[in-house]
């Protein structure tokens, strides 16, 4: 472990005065990560003043909480700092996350299935012809007999529906890895559906498109 | 082929080093470092890799966490 990290933690198991001054300098760097991770994702999420100001701060106050509650799992695999900013960085984005979803639960009708606007989201232009219909209806039947209840239900939020995935997993209460594996065995699922009937030319695994798909 | 569908079928492949986000989050810190010093980040962590490449969410994170570090890096920005 570095001398700056083994320094934080004599700091913060300190008692009295050097454990408060510790953890006065521990928030403080959680404000300012907060902040500049906020400002940094500002733009794309819509966000400014004393919302954005709001947030930050609340993000550091939240991971403030966390990093002292789990101080015992550093293990020097990184600088201490660098393991509290990703604290900071976790909290601004499920925040943020939390924030999407209210958004998308207002604006979006999620009772109504837009198949036809699939091409679209994966970068088609809106008009149609007769072998993209085929095709998306190819996806649909895919999807309605390939793939479980809560599999097809992600996968129409998240695909059809656009809705990213980590607005997705704060509007359903449950976590993102949990959104991304159901997401990733249904993928799996529908290749192999649309594979067997000759729909695929077998582009390598591991290249996707989704994150640009899935990003707010 | 369409454009949409070549797209559509990319999204669809699988890569099954894939650690999925719990790990990929629990080693970012590490991973982020690496990206920041220089190193092949990649091949250190295939299966952190091949996550970041899938799922925008956590891209999105270590992004957040490599500009830090590299802010933090400059030498007028150092605290």
């Amino acid at each position: 472990m570095d001398p700056d990290s083994e320094e934080w933690l004599r700091g913060l198991r300190g008692d009295g005065a050097v454990r408060q001054e510790a953890e006065a300098r521990l928030h403080a760097l959680l404000v300012k990560a907060s902040f500049k991770e906020a400002h940094r994702r500002a733009a794309s999420a819509r966000l400014e003043g004393p919302d954005l100001e709001e947030l930050a701060y609340q993000s550091a106050n939240d991971a403030m909480v966390s990093v002292l509650r789990r101080l015992e799992d550093f293990r020097g695999e990184s600088r201490f700092t660098t393991w509290v900013y990703r604290f900071a960085i976790l909290e601004v984005s499920n925040k943020l996350a939390r924030r999407r979803a209210a958004l998308a639960s207002a604006a979006m009708p999620l009772e109504a299935e837009d198949w036809e606007r699939l091409p679209e989201r994966f970068g088609d232009g809106p008009e149609e012809s007769a072998q993209q219909r085929e095709l998306v209806s190819a996806v649909r039947a895919a999807v309605r007999e390939s793939l479980t209840p809560r599999q097809r239900e992600l996968f129409v939020a998240s695909v059809v529906h656009g809705e990213p995935t980590d607005a997705l997993a704060a509007r359903l209460g449950t976590s993102l890895g949990a959104v991304y594996k159901t997401m990733f065995d249904a993928r799996k699922k529908l290749r192999a559906a649309l594979d067997a009937q000759g729909l695929l030319d077998g582009g390598a695994p591991g290249r996707t498109g989704r994150a640009k798909v899935t990003k707010p | 082929m369409s454009v949409w569908w070549q797209q559509f079928e990319a999204f669809l492949a699988t890569d099954p080093r894939d650690v999925g986000c719990d790990e990929a989050v629990r080693i970012m810190h590490v991973y982020a470092e690496l990206v920041t010093q220089g190193a092949d980040a990649r091949s250190r962590f295939p299966g952190v890799a091949a996550h970041l490449a899938a799922c925008g969410p956590c891209a999105e994170d270590v992004r957040g966490l490599v500009a830090l570090l590299r802010e933090e890096a400059r030498p007028d920005t150092a605290s």
